[in-house]
């Protein structure tokens, strides 16, 4: 055989890449070691961020589309970077993942790409869900469900809708060579089943890892705190936050609503900087919250653990279940949660 | 017609008999033994015996299975007669194969190496565990027809002795009369058109050849021809010779080719055509080329047609099957198929394969449980499958057809992203655009691939690297040594960032330690760490993710829980600036060494060894790539600076923790192990350095109670010698004179109290490190205190010169340490050396120079006072 047939492999020509030779002094992955070895542990997250805002990217965005993300509970997972995922093959993707189903649906019996089933499954992208431009687009994927009994003006109900998304996700960016797509947050909205077999298709096809994403009582003070913030013209709903007590057989869940505007106020009166928050203002704003409680209850909320958080703006649940009810602040919800899934893949 | 092997008494062929009804048509055809009976006794016994050992060479599993009834009660027949026949010894005596067989009918002393014994042992053992029987079944290859197979193996020719070695006549004449019977037989069977005697006859000794030496290429060719075009009517005819068509090596292309397509314009029953797939499945790995046979691929798609041989076909089609031939309408059609007959293993083996050749037209999810997907090999021919593949030496590869299955080995998960569940290599989608756009005109240019799911050995790797694409999923190599291999020549750089992002997860995910999830145990989780343990050790580096998982996890980790694969992942920290270590070990590492068992500690070092060992290695790698391009001081600077800083990190670790363990002597086999790896490394890993362990080490090993601790520092400072010698000679230490002066001070110290310790007994006299006020010692009343530590004395070597004394002069009566003097004394050195402490010989023969220059103990001429050895410092 010619020996130009096989250059990649004839160790005249080029000793291959090592391992470690991809993360020498100069790339980014290794300032990344360097962090890492420096904080030496988990939990370092930043004493202060700013107090979220709409993005004007936002406004590309179709409404209805919004609306349609809105009043939905999502269950979040991360998502490691998509090796070769490309947005011009999404009618392939939808027509692959859809054989994909129906394949796993019945086990042993081989299907046809392209074939027709009773479900559609529908990729779409989100244009606008964007903190930066760099961010690259959100996208949508819909099973849609095609009812038989008259062909003619089929009714499509959505079974599960699942999207992705990175918000401001510069710091895992940068890092990130060209053939990997970077949505690190995944919500999805569904029957678990499906969720596996999406994730499973996923996983396989963009050698990527879903991991579910769970907030800790730590973001969720951050949150109930950022998003009393908000500056809201009016309030759907009281703010709320739910503690934990463990005890057994069964644990006991104490619920502390306030009125939104009082919380505000409080709020208020402890925030500074108009711009940014900090660590101290959010440990503040709880324990102005615990001391009240403990003032009327004799019960010492600081034991107990937060579990749940549920605002004008969003509620947002320990297990990693989140529920938008403003558009306005969508972006910024979606960026903190973008925040804390970087956070955990890295 | 002569049957040259087999000969089998009347009683055994009885016995053969009934075992034959019980076997089957299969295990009769496998086991054809014409009978002769037999006059002479010797011979009988002989024949009896190679015809067993015949039997014995066949050694598939499934086939002996079929045989144990059989051999079980032949052998324990044999065993009964041959313990009432005197026993001959020239016969069992010779076991070289011989290198030509006599002429005559083959006498016992030449052709058979099997003694009685060795055979009643491997009955015995066969019948006492028939399930695991392939093992102890030794393989005898020495029977004349093995012989002749091997004599033949070469040539592809028929089996014909004219072309063969052989010098004898008779030899020669039957088996040149049985290549003329064989032709006779096929010109006969050829014209042949109805059933009689004659042909019967002829059909009897076609049989027997093929069974017995198997056919030739053009026998085979011939033989198909005659069976497809002979005008028999009859199947049953046509069906036995089809059974025939065993190769003795190969099997011609072209032959089946022909054939096929014979079977394709002519109309034959089914019962033929099955037969013949069946033959062409059984047979496949033995056709010496397959190409022509693919371009006919079409013809047996076709095929599938008729119901009744659909899993032949796709058997067949499975074994044939190239991406090329996988084509749309294919796909369609075989999707009809199944909706015809429903799910079958065999077609669900075809589509996936398929599947895995283009994942963009078909998708198929097979079910975990199911293990096989075709029927076994045809039982007609398996024994005689196995005696071809033994003549042509063919390695037992697991053949495609094992192929599948391998995803009911993954155990059931509980959640479909949860669990450290490595995957198994499935081949990745490309999307449409990459392959061509062009549809139909691209399709000549379309890349060859392998297909991940079939590369299961190194030799498929070999075969195929250029067609190989990486796993969709690439953390699936992990587990395939094939793939890690390709791993380590692949240039793209992409590969590792995959394994990296995944990684990190999983590692993270699953660390039970660091509770994130609870879904893994941390059984799981131990197995995944010692896969990517195993990896790094293949790869010989360590991966990113897993050295930035150690970063976060040690400062968590409570020293138990997965210990040894979590010290191993810690062995293959990279090589860079030990700054960036030295947080980790100084700060999470050591405070729970100091706390933890002495288990843990020695694991501990065990992996700091290693991980010492690693950075050698890498470093010596490094350079010689390096050397022809430039030189690399500054490289070596930074080496030799890390490498410092990890020994003089570890020395104080020993030293604190013998303190800790009080001079524990397991303990010290880790660290003087430790050590010796930095004695040697000027001169096995050519780094400028040498570092001296530190006293806390030196003196507790020094004064140890232990010999073989005592024995390894001898050894140690034997190696620090030498290393110290050839380093005198080297530049760059040379350059740095100041710094190695201290080096070579240390070292002398150390050889000096050494010597005086065991040697000179001077260690107790004004400065020297053991020395007291000889007025308090006065007071602890131990007579002769200055002795206590020399050779005889030392509490390490008591034990030796107590029973040096005891067994040189049993009948004193008092034990005289003091009497090992002169000439008793070099006969103790001479003993020591007996009890292999070559350490301490070795140290002796490099630093002491005694007065006679004796280099051995052994040779020790005449009586010389130890007083007379000085301890030859290296000069500075």
């Amino acid at each position: 055989m010619d020996s130009s047939d096989v250059p990649e492999f004839t160790p005249n020509h080029r000793v291959p890449p090592r391992l470690r030779d991809y993360f020498t002094d100069a790339s980014p992955f290794h300032r990344h070691l360097e962090s890492v070895r420096k904080h030496t542990s988990f939990g370092q997250t930043p004493f202060r961020r700013k107090i979220p805002e709409c993005s004007p990217l936002q406004e590309n965005v179709d409404p209805q589309r919004i609306a349609f993300l809105l009043h939905k509970q999502w269950t979040l997972y991360t998502l490691t970077p998509m090796y070769k995922f490309s947005y011009t093959n999404l009618n392939e993707y939808s027509c692959l993942l859809k054989s994909f189903i129906a394949a796993e649906k019945q086990k042993g019996l081989a299907v046809e790409v392209g074939e027709d089933f009773n479900f559609k499954v529908i990729f779409s992208t989100l244009s606008g869900m964007k903190g930066t431009q760099r961010d690259p687009a959100a996208f949508l994927v819909q099973i849609i469900s095609k009812s038989q009994k008259s062909s003619k003006n089929a009714e499509e109900k959505v079974v599960w809708t699942g999207w992705f998304c990175c918000v401001y996700g510069d710091s895992l960016l940068e890092n990130v060579p060209d053939d990997f797509t970077c949505l690190p947050l995944f919500l999805a909205n569904g029957a678990e089943s499906n969720t596996a077999l999406i994730g499973t298709w996923f996983q396989q096809t963009f050698d990527c890892r879903f991991t579910r994403l769970t907030i800790s009582a730590f973001n969720l003070s951050w949150m109930a705190a950022m998003w009393t913030a908000c500056n809201l013209e009016h309030y759907v709903a009281a703010t709320e936050l739910l503690w934990s007590v463990p005890c057994s057989p069964q644990s006991l869940d104490i619920s502390y609503a306030i009125h939104p505007e009082d919380a505000k106020a409080l709020w208020d009166s402890v925030h500074q900087s108009p711009e940014e928050i900090t660590q101290e203002e959010v440990d503040l704003f709880i324990d102005c919250l615990c001391s009240h409680f403990h003032r009327h209850f004799k019960i010492n909320l600081a034991a107990t653990r937060l579990v749940c958080v549920s605002t004008s703006v969003a509620s947002a649940h320990t297990d990693g279940k989140i529920k938008i009810l403003c558009s306005k602040y969508l972006i910024g919800v979606l960026a903190f949660l973008t925040e804390l899934a970087i956070f955990q893949i890295e | 017609m002569t049957y040259r092997d087999y000969y089998l008494s009347p009683a055994v062929t009885c016995r053969l008999d009934q075992n034959q009804r019980l076997l089957g048509s299969a295990g009769r055809k496998a086991l054809r033994l014409p009978v002769t009976p037999c006059s002479q006794k010797e011979r009988w016994i002989w024949r009896r015996r190679s015809s067993l050992a015949e039997l014995l060479t066949i050694r598939s599993v499934s086939h002996l299975c079929l045989l144990a009834p059989y051999l079980h009660r032949v052998g324990n027949q044999l065993e009964r007669e041959l313990a009432s026949l005197p026993y001959n010894p020239a016969e069992g005596s010779s076991d070289v194969v011989p290198e030509s067989p006599s002429p005559e009918r083959p006498t016992p002393a030449t052709e058979q190496q099997m003694s009685p014994t060795c055979l009643q042992t491997s009955v015995a053992a066969m019948s006492s565990q028939e399930a695991g029987l392939s093992p102890v079944i030794p393989v005898i290859p020495c029977t004349r027809l093995a012989w002749k197979m091997r004599q033949n193996e070469s040539g592809l020719g028929p089996f014909n002795p004219q072309y063969g070695p052989s010098d004898g006549k008779e030899e020669f004449k039957s088996a040149e009369s049985e290549y003329a019977a064989l032709q006779q037989a096929f010109k006969y069977i050829r014209k042949a058109k109805k059933k009689e005697a004659t042909l019967e006859k002829h059909l009897q000794t076609v049989e027997d050849i093929a069974w017995t030496s198997g056919l030739g290429p053009e026998d085979i060719d011939t033989l198909l021809e005659v069976v497809l075009s002979s005008p028999l009517r009859g199947d049953t005819v046509k069906s036995r010779m089809l059974k025939c068509l065993i190769p003795t090596t190969l099997i011609p292309e072209c032959a089946v080719v022909k054939a096929f397509s014979k079977l394709c314009t002519q109309n034959y029953s089914n019962s033929i055509k099955v037969i013949f797939f069946r033959w062409l499945i059984a047979m496949f790995d033995f056709i010496d080329h397959k190409e022509e046979i693919n371009s006919l691929y079409g013809f047996f798609f076709s095929f599938l047609q008729e119901e009744s041989m659909s899993c032949y076909i796709c058997h067949l089609l499975y074994l044939l099957t190239k991406k090329e031939n996988v084509k749309p309408f294919r796909v369609r059609r075989l999707l009809d198929f199944q909706s015809k007959v429903g799910i079958q293993p065999h077609l669900q083996a075809l589509l996936s394969l398929y599947k895995s050749f283009c994942p963009d037209l078909i998708t198929i999810s097979l079910p975990q449980n199911r293990k096989y997907y075709f029927k076994n090999t045809d039982n007609i021919w398996q024994a005689a499958i196995c005696i071809v593949k033994q003549r042509n030496r063919l390695p037992e590869l697991p053949s495609m057809k094992l192929s599948f299955g391998i995803s009911a080995s993954q155990p059931q998960k509980k959640k479909w992203n949860s669990g450290c569940i490595i995957p198994m290599p499935t081949s990745s989608y490309t999307g449409k655009k990459e392959q061509g756009k062009g549809g139909s005109a691209s399709l000549d240019v379309i890349q060859k691939v392998f297909p991940i799911e079939q590369l299961l050995m190194f030799s498929h790797l070999l075969e195929n690297i250029q067609d190989i694409q990486l796993p969709s999923q690439i953390c699936s190599v992990l587990k395939n040594s094939p793939l890690l291999h390709y791993l380590n020549c692949v240039r793209d750089e992409t590969v590792w960032l995959r394994l990296y992002y995944w990684m990190s997860q999983v590692l993270k995910e699953g660390c039970t330690w660091y509770k994130v999830s609870d879904y893994t145990t941390e059984e799981e989780f131990k197995s995944f760490l010692d896969v990517v343990g195993k990896a790094q050790c293949f790869l010989q580096e360590g991966f990113p993710s897993s050295e930035m998982f150690l970063y976060r996890s040690l400062p968590l980790w409570d020293g138990t829980s997965c210990r040894s694969e979590y010290l191993q992942l810690l062995s293959w920290l990279p090589l860079g600036n030990f700054s960036e270590i030295r947080t980790l070990l100084r700060d999470s590492l050591a405070p729970l060494f100091f706390t933890s068992s002495i288990f843990h500690k020695c694991s501990v070092l065990f992996s700091l060894k290693q991980l010492l060992q690693n950075w050698l290695l890498g470093y010596a790698m490094k350079v010689n790539v390096k050397t022809m391009m430039s030189t690399s001081s500054d490289i070596t600077l930074k080496v030799v600076d890390s490498v410092n800083e990890l020994v003089s990190f570890v020395g104080w670790l020993s030293t604190n923790a013998l303190r800790l363990e009080e001079n524990n002597s397991f303990m010290f086999h880790f660290i003087l192990d430790f050590f010796e790896t930095v004695s040697d490394i000027y001169l096995n890993y050519n780094l400028p350095l040498v570092v001296i362990f530190p006293r806390g080490v030196f003196y507790p090993a020094l004064l140890t109670l232990d010999s073989v601790t005592l024995n390894h520092l001898c050894y140690i400072m034997y190696r620090y010698r030498v290393n110290l010698t050839a380093a005198k000679e080297n530049d760059v230490i040379r350059e740095e004179r100041q710094k190695f002066n201290k080096t070579y001070r240390k070292f002398n110290d150390y050889v000096t109290a050494l010597v005086d310790c065991l040697w000179t007994s001077t260690s107790f006299e004004k400065g020297h490190f053991l020395y007291i006020d000889p007025e308090i010692m006065e007071k602890t009343k131990i007579k002769d205190y200055k002795k206590s530590f020399n050779l005889t004395n030392h509490p390490a070597l008591l034990v030796y010169s107590i029973y040096f004394l005891l067994q040189g002069w049993p009948g004193e009566k008092e034990l005289a340490l003091g009497t090992i003097q002169k000439k008793k004394w070099n006969w103790y050195l001479d003993y020591l050396l007996l009890e292999d402490l070559h350490g301490l010989h070795l140290f002796m023969e490099s630093s002491l120079n005694v007065a006679d220059s004796a280099s051995s103990a052994s040779s020790y001429p005449d009586a010389k006072r130890p007083k007379i050895c000085t301890s030859g410092p290296i000069s500075v």
